[in-house]
């Protein structure tokens, strides 16, 4: 079986389906594989034209929910999620109409469904950042994501945020998005010591906010399933409130 | 001075979490000057949860818990002997500021007590929402308080800033609030909500002909009652709730289970529990209402004057009506299936569309997220008919109710616990 090795980013993704489409090969991330003595790997060579070629093609199927779907599914980086995206590719593109809400298909069932996990975990960063202001006017915020979704959640921040400086780092796959009141970069640091970087009033508006947090609450309908289940606690860390 | 914010923040939290209103949703209000905030595309967000499970989402303070009124249920009435702290103008701006800049909330819920009069304590309010708006360029979430009794152009003023306004009936019915409240009177807060309702209108109508019209209340206006403080039945509040949907055209009725804060004898006394799984059931009925096309009569009449604790309002429904049932999911109109005990609308709209391509079976309506250990009772789908024919609806209500486990179980339980 030939293994298609690709260098992890979408482009390169789109470009392996484009190369591997007609073979019968699986496709996967060259970082993450274990080389194995059975298969033989051919490395992928990320080519946009290529990449563009099968996202028109896409395009041309599916609606921009859909293709929006399917580039978060990407981000799911599920183990085998190529495998998936590579099953649906070939289903949208084997069918004359538009197969995109046929739920009671598997592959489409499943993009769905990844997707909507993924649309979650974006939506819980736009809940759960926590920004904290530098001396330098940064407002700062560390993440730890399940799903690589920074990319989704920058237009949100942007328009929200755009009188100020801000930049929220994934401490899981080390980069960051960074807004300069213009646009939004991606960026790499060194996660090093972290005293002594924040404004004099940063400790301030975190008490602040912690006395706000204590004096919401009803002690009369204490209720910790609930809290848990709509905020578990490996998002804890990041949050003032409950430090 | 720092402290004495954290001192007033304390109280005037404290004072105003009993308002159960927490949505920041609804608003179109875009970031368009390039200053703070964005209310759009109008989806609310929930920044934390306090050990109550309730969500923060707004930063919900009141202007001050000083008031000249004393309603019973209500922690600052004049004669509760309590600490009472107000906050200045800018103390609230600075931390709706601060707050928002760090993503802690989505915007200002601002309450207060009455001081002085309805007008003075309008017109402060008002003006902590103006100076967010044009001196702070602020484009978050602001709901404010409508006070009865306010003039109509304060409340004109207050829909220009605000996102959204709302009246609080406080109780259910008349009888309740002149137990409790006698100050208080219906007419008053219906006033307001009168005023607004033909407003909202009459500036829609204008937007259809005029380019430049201001915005307001884009989010709309809500309202709150407050239950198990009085005698009201389920019935009393899942009507008026019908009836004030569609006669001020509100976005949202709250339902605020209430917490026993006095020995008052006119009230449920201190250490009562709060009804907790009544105010769930509710929020169930009122959901049915706005979302599945349920009519209030269905749900409760005087034959059935409470809602069942036991199972949820659509299965209480569906169990009185099994005439109506099986529905065949592969052909039956949508808003027929969206009445399945088990199927939500998320698994209707899936349903809807996936069986255009082919017609479904139960394993596939089970990967589409409906519940299959409820719906199986009311629907017949590709593969072979109704689970069990004949069932009575006592022996479908058995059944179902011997395969969950109620999260309010121990609190329906006959059974007392000594403390």
């Amino acid at each position: 079986m030939e293994i298609y090795l690709y260098d992890s980013s979408f482009e390169g993704f789109l470009t392996a389906v484009f190369e591997n489409y007609k073979t019968k090969g699986v496709i996967r991330k060259e970082n993450a594989f274990v080389p194995d003595m059975f298969a033989s790997t051919i490395r992928v060579e990320t080519d946009p034209e290529k990449a563009d070629r099968v996202w028109a093609g896409l395009s041309k199927k599916l609606s921009a929910d859909a293709l929006h779907q399917y580039f978060s599914v990407f981000l799911s980086e599920l183990e085998n999620i190529e495998d998936q995206l590579l099953n649906y590719t070939r289903h949208v593109f084997e069918n004359q109409v538009s197969v995109e809400r046929d739920f009671g298909n598997h592959f489409v069932l499943f993009v769905a469904q990844t997707a909507r996990k993924v649309h979650r975990e974006k939506h819980r960063m736009e809940a759960f950042v926590r920004f904290q202001l530098t001396k330098d006017g940064i407002y700062f915020s560390l993440v730890s994501p399940d799903y690589n979704v920074l990319p989704l959640i920058i237009k949100h921040f942007k328009d929200r945020y755009a009188d100020q400086r801000w930049m929220i780092y994934d401490k899981v796959r080390n980069y960051g998005i960074y807004y300069d009141l213009e646009k939004v970069d991606t960026v790499w640091m060194e996660m090093d010591k972290q005293e002594g970087i924040w404004d004099e009033t940063e400790g301030d508006y975190q008490a602040l906010w912690q006395t706000y947090y204590k004096g919401a609450n009803i002690a009369g309908r204490v209720n910790r399933k609930l809290q848990l289940q709509h905020m578990p606690k490996r998002y804890w860390k990041y949050l003032p409130e409950l430090r | 001075m720092q402290e004495r914010v954290h001192e007033k923040l304390s109280i005037l939290a404290d004072a105003a979490k009993y308002d159960v209103s927490c949505a920041s949703s609804g608003s179109d209000r875009k970031n368009t000057n390039k200053g703070l905030g964005n209310a759009h595309p109008g989806m609310g967000i929930c920044h934390s949860y306090t050990p109550d499970g309730r969500c923060i989402s707004l930063l919900k303070i009141l202007l001050t818990n000083y008031c000249i009124y004393d309603c019973a249920y209500c922690v600052s009435r004049k004669s509760n002997d309590i600490k009472r702290a107000a906050f200045t103008v800018q103390e609230v701006v600075d931390l709706t500021i601060n707050f928002y800049r760090r993503n802690y909330i989505e915007g200002l819920f601002l309450s207060s007590g009455i001081f002085k009069d309805p007008d003075y304590t309008m017109e402060r309010m008002v003006r902590i929402a103006k100076d967010l708006r044009t001196t702070h360029k602020f484009n978050g979430y602001i709901h404010l308080k409508a006070i009865p009794g306010a003039s109509n152009e304060l409340m004109q003023e207050a829909g220009m800033y605000a996102d959204r306004l709302s009246v609080n009936l406080e109780l259910p019915t008349e009888e309740g609030l002149k137990l409790l409240a006698p100050e208080k009177k219906r007419a008053d807060m219906i006033q307001p909500m009168n005023y607004l309702k033909n407003e909202i209108i009459r500036l829609d109508d204008e937007r259809k002909v005029l380019k430049k019209v201001p915005t307001f209340v884009p989010a709309g206006q809500s309202t709150q009652v407050i239950v198990g403080a009085g005698k009201e039945t389920d019935k009393d509040i899942v009507h008026l709730a019908s009836r004030f949907y569609q006669q001020f055209q509100l976005k949202r009725v709250y339902y605020s289970g209430y917490v026993p804060i006095s020995n008052d004898a006119r009230l449920p006394g201190l250490g009562n529990q709060v009804p907790m799984m009544r105010e769930n059931r509710l929020y169930q009925a009122d959901w049915l209402m706005r979302f599945y096309g349920f009519k209030a009569q269905e749900l409760l009449d005087d034959t059935h004057p409470q809602l069942d604790t036991e199972v949820d309002p659509k299965l209480s429904w569906a169990l009185r009506n099994l005439h109506l049932f099986p529905v065949d999911v592969n052909i039956a109109d949508k808003m027929l299936i969206a009445r399945v005990p088990g199927i939500g609308m998320n698994s209707v709209n899936k349903i809807i569309a996936a069986r255009s391509f082919s017609a479904l079976g139960w394993d596939q309506l089970q990967q589409l997220g409906v519940q299959i250990n409820r719906a199986k009772y009311f629907i017949t789908c590709k593969k072979g008919a109704m689970e069990k024919k004949d069932l009575t609806s006592e022996q479908i209500r058995r059944q179902i109710l011997s395969q969950s486990h109620s999260k309010y179980q121990n609190l329906h339980s006959p059974q007392l616990s000594l403390f």
